[in-house]
C-alpha cells in the first residue's frame, strides 16, 4: 500500500511539474513573434491595462492560436493513448492509422465546396472531421479484420498505412481542381499548421475536448482491465467488446476534432502516451492525463519553435512536430519486439 | 513465397545447375506481345491528347519531321518525350522493386515503401533550394545519394530492432522515415518559396519531362536494367534464401551489394524525373511472378516489359479521366497499387 501511494505521490509530482513547464512555454510562446510582449507588459494587458495594440496581438491573436494548441495537444495524445490501451500496440496513433487521413479528406472537401470564412461551417469542421474520421476507421478495421484472426495489431497497422496512402492520393486528385486561393490553403492544412487561429474554432473544438478527455480518464480502470488482454478482461466481467467500441469511438472523436483545426499533425498521438508511460508508469488514472498534458506540451512547443526559428515566416506545426515525433517512432520500432 | 521456396529446394537436390520452376514459354510470349503492346501503347499515347492528332501524322512526325507544322512540334517536344519518359521510369520502378522483393525475400518490398523514392525526394528539395542552378546530371547524383540514404536508413532501423527484420518492421519504419522526409521537405519548400515545383513533381508527373533528361538517364537505367539481368541468376538463388545460396557456392555480398547500387541507380534517377511514384515496384513483380514463375532470369526483364506498359497506361489515364485537367500519375498508380498492398497484407500467411 505503501509503495502504491508513493507511487501515486511521485505521479502527482510529474504531473505538476509537466503543468509548470506548460506555463513556462505558454509565457515563452506568448513572447514569441514579430511584436514582443515583455512578461510584464503581458501581466498588464491581461488585467486590462495594455495598449490597444496589445490587446489586440494578445486576444485576438496569440492566445487563440496557443489555447487551440493546448487543445488539440491533448487531444491528440489521449486519443493515441486510448488507441494503444485498446489495440494493444504500442506503435498506434491515429495518424498512422490513417484516421487523420480520413477527417482531413472530409474537412477538405467542406472547405473546397463552401467558402471557410462563414462562421457556421466552422462549428460544423469537427463534425464533419468526425464522421470522415468515424468512416476510416471503420474501413480500416473491416480491412483489417480475419474470420477466425481477428485483429491482428500488425496487420491492423499496414492495413492503416495502405489507407492513409490511398487517401492521400485521393486528396492530390482533389487538390488539383481547386482554385489557386484554396489550393494554398490545402497545401498549408495538409503541412499541419494551426489555420483556425480566431475564438470561434477554440469554441468549435472546446466541446469535445472537455467532454471526451475527463471521458476516458473516467474509464480508466475500464482500460487497466483491457490492458490485462482480452481473455482475462473478459475473466474479470468486462464487456470487451462494448468498452473497447465506446473508447475507440472516443479516440476517434478527440483525433477528428483536432485535426479538423489543426490539419496533418501526426506523431503527437505515438509521442504523448509513450512519454507519459516512462514518467508514471502504465496505470491509465495517471498516464492519460499525463498523456494528455505531454501532448500539450509538445504542441506548443512546436508551434512556438515553428514560429521563432525562421522568422518572420514560420514553418507549420506539423513539421516540427514531425522532425521531432518520426525519430522517435523509428527509435520505438527498433526496441519494440514483433 | 513459401511456395517458392519449396520449389527451388526440392530441385537443389536433383541437379546441380540449378532449375528453377518457370514457365519460358509464357515469359517469351509476354516478352514479344508486351513489346508490341508497348509500341502500339507508345503510338497512341502519342496522339492522344488536348490536340488530337492522327496516327499517320505521328508517323511522319518520327520519320519525316517538319519543324513548321504545329503538330509535329507538339509530338517531337512534348507527348514524346512524355511517353518515353513514363515507359523507362516504368520499367525502372518495377526492375528496382523485383529485385528488392527477391533479394529481400520480402514480398512487400518496393522502393516507394521503403523510404528510397522519399530519400531520393528530399535530395532533390534540397537542390532545387539551394544550388537551382545546378546540371540535371548533378541532380541525378544527387538524387542517387538520396535514395542511398534512405534505404539506408530505413534497412539499417528495420535490421538493428530486436527481433529482425520483418516485411511489417520495414514497411513502418519506411513510412514513418518518409514521413520525416517529407515533412523536412515541406519545411524547405515553404522557406524557399519552391513550394510549386516539389508539388508539382512530389504528385509524380511524367508530364514535364525533357528530351535532355531522357538522354541522361537513360544510360544510367539502360545500364541498370542490363546489370539486373547479368544478375538475375544469383538473385534468383537469394530468393531461396541466404543460406542457400551461400551453400551453393555464391558470394552473397557481393550480389547484395550489386544489386543494392542497382536498385539505388534505377530509383534515384527515376524519382529525378517523375518524382515519389510508388507501387510499380510492388505490383509489377508479384504479377510477373505469377505469370512466369519464379526464375529471375525471365522475371526481370518481363517486368521491365509489363513496368512500361503500367506507366504508360496510368499516364494515358491520367490525361482521360478529367480532360484539361492533369491528374498526376503518381495518384492513378496509387489507386491501383493500395488494394493491391492491401491483399497483400491480408493474405500473407507468415508472421508479418
Amino acid at each position: 500500500m505503501s509503495y502504491e501511494s508513493a507511487r501515486r505521490r511521485r505521479g502527482l509530482f510529474i504531473l505538476a511539474t509537466i503543468f509548470v513547464l506548460i506555463v513556462i512555454a505558454f509565457i515563452i510562446s506568448v513572447n514569441t513573434g514579430y511584436i514582443r510582449l515583455t512578461p510584464l507588459e503581458l501581466l498588464n494587458t491581461m488585467l486590462g491595462k495594455g495598449t490597444d495594440k496589445q490587446e489586440l496581438i494578445l486576444f485576438d491573436f496569440r492566445l487563440p492560436r496557443i489555447v487551440i494548441s493546448l487543445l488539440i495537444g491533448a487531444g491528440l495524445a489521449v486519443s493515441g493513448a486510448v488507441m494503444q490501451g485498446v489495440f494493444r500496440n504500442d506503435l498506434a496513433d491515429p495518424g498512422i492509422l490513417g484516421i487523420n487521413a480520413g477527417a482531413g479528406l472530409m474537412v477538405m472537401l467542406m472547405v473546397s465546396f463552401y467558402p471557410t470564412t462563414n462562421a457556421a461551417p466552422v462549428f460544423f469542421l469537427p463534425v464533419i472531421a468526425f464522421v470522415g474520421a468515424g468512416l476510416t476507421a471503420a474501413l480500416i478495421y473491416v480491412l483489417a479484420y480475419k474470420r477466425h484472426e481477428g485483429i491482428k495489431p500488425i496487420r491492423l497497422l499496414l492495413t492503416g498505412v495502405a489507407v492513409a496512402a490511398g487517401i492521400s492520393a485521393a486528396m492530390i486528385v482533389l487538390t488539383l481542381r481547386l482554385d489557386p486561393d484554396k489550393y494554398q490553403f490545402v497545401a498549408t492544412w495538409l503541412a499541419g499548421s494551426i489555420w483556425g487561429t480566431s475564438w470561434k474554432f477554440v469554441l468549435s473544438l472546446l466541446p469535445w475536448i472537455v467532454i471526451l478527455v475527463p471521458y476516458v480518464i473516467y474509464k480508466a480502470r475500464v482500460m487497466n482491465v483491457l490492458n490485462l488482454g482480452e481473455q482475462t478482461a473478459v475473466g474479470l466481467g468486462a464487456n470487451v467488446n462494448k468498452e473497447q467500441f465506446k473508447l475507440l469511438a472516443a479516440a476517434v472523436g478527440l483525433a477528428a476534432a483536432s485535426v479538423a483545426v489543426s490539419g496533418g499533425i501526426g506523431f503527437v498521438g505515438l509521442v504523448g502516451p509513450h512519454l507519459a508511460r516512462r514518467l508514471v508508469g502504465p496505470k491509465h488514472q495517471l498516464m492519460l492525463p499525463a498523456s494528455a498534458l505531454l501532448g500539450a506540451l509538445l504542441v506548443i512547443t512546436a508551434d512556438t519553435i515553428g514560429r521563432w526559428i525562421l522568422q518572420p515566416s514560420e514553418i507549420p506545426t506539423g513539421i516540427v512536430v514531425a522532425v521531432i515525433g518520426a525519430p522517435y517512432f523509428l527509435y520505438l520500432l527498433a526496441r519494440t519486439k514483433s | 513465397m513459401n511456395q517458392q521456396a519449396t520449389a527451388g529446394k526440392g530441385q537443389i537436390r536433383s541437379a546441380d545447375p540449378v532449375k528453377f520452376r518457370s514457365r519460358p514459354w509464357a515469359a517469351t510470349l509476354i516478352l514479344i506481345g508486351g513489346l508490341i503492346a508497348l509500341v502500339f501503347g507508345i503510338a497512341v499515347s502519342v496522339s492522344f491528347g488536348a490536340a488530337d492528332i492522327k496516327l499517320s501524322v505521328v508517323w511522319t512526325a518520327v520519320f519525316q519531321f517538319n519543324p513548321d507544322l504545329t503538330d509535329h512540334q507538339i509530338i517531337r517536344e512534348l507527348r514524346m518525350p512524355r511517353v518515353l519518359g513514363a515507359a523507362m521510369v516504368g520499367a525502372s520502378f518495377a526492375v528496382a522493386g523485383a529485385i528488392m522483393q527477391g533479394m529481400t525475400r520480402n514480398p512487400l518490398a518496393d522502393s516507394g515503401l521503403m523510404g528510397i523514392n522519399s530519400g531520393a525526394g528530399f535530395a532533390l528539395a534540397v537542390c532545387f533550394a539551394f544550388f537551382p542552378q545546378l546540371p540535371f546530371m548533378y541532380v541525378i547524383m544527387y538524387s542517387f545519394i538520396g535514395a542511398g540514404m534512405g534505404a539506408g536508413i530505413v534497412y539499417g532501423i528495420g535490421s538493428l530492432s530486436r527481433g529482425g527484420l520483418t516485411p511489417a518492421r520495414l514497411v513502418l519504419a519506411g513510412a514513418a522515415f518518409s514521413a520525416l522526409l517529407s515533412a523536412l521537405s515541406e519545411g524547405i519548400a515553404l522557406y524557399f518559396n519552391i513550394g510549386q515545383d516539389l508539388a508539382f513533381w512530389y504528385a509524380g508527373g511524367v508530364a514535364g519531362t525533357k528530351w535532355f533528361q531522357l538522354k541522361i538517364m537513360f544510360p544510367w537505367i539502360g545500364g541498370a536494367i542490363i546489370g539486373a539481368i547479368i544478375l538475375s541468376r544469383s538473385i534468383s538463388m537469394l530468393s531461396l534464401g541466404e543460406d542457400v545460396a551461400r551453400g551453393l557456392g555464391q558470394r552473397t555480398g557481393l550480389v547484395k551489394l550489386a544489386g543494392a547500387l542497382i536498385v539505388l541507380i534505377l530509383a534515384g534517377a527515376s524519382v529525378s524525373v517523375v518524382g515519389a511514384v510508388g507501387f510499380i515496384g510492388l505490383i509489377i513483380p508479384h504479377l510477373t511472378r505469377y505469370l512466369v514463375g519464379v526464375d529471375y532470369k525471365w522475371i526481370i526483364p518481363c517486368s521491365a516489359v509489363l513496368g512500361s506498359l503500367l506507366a504508360i497506361f496510368a499516364d494515358l489515364t491520367a490525361r482521360m479521366i478529367i480532360p484539361k485537367h492533369e491528374t498526376p500519375f503518381g495518384a492513378i498508380i496509387a489507386l491501383i497499387g493500395v488494394p493491391f498492398f492491401l491483399y497483400l497484407a491480408r493474405k500473407e500467411r507468415r508472421e508479418l
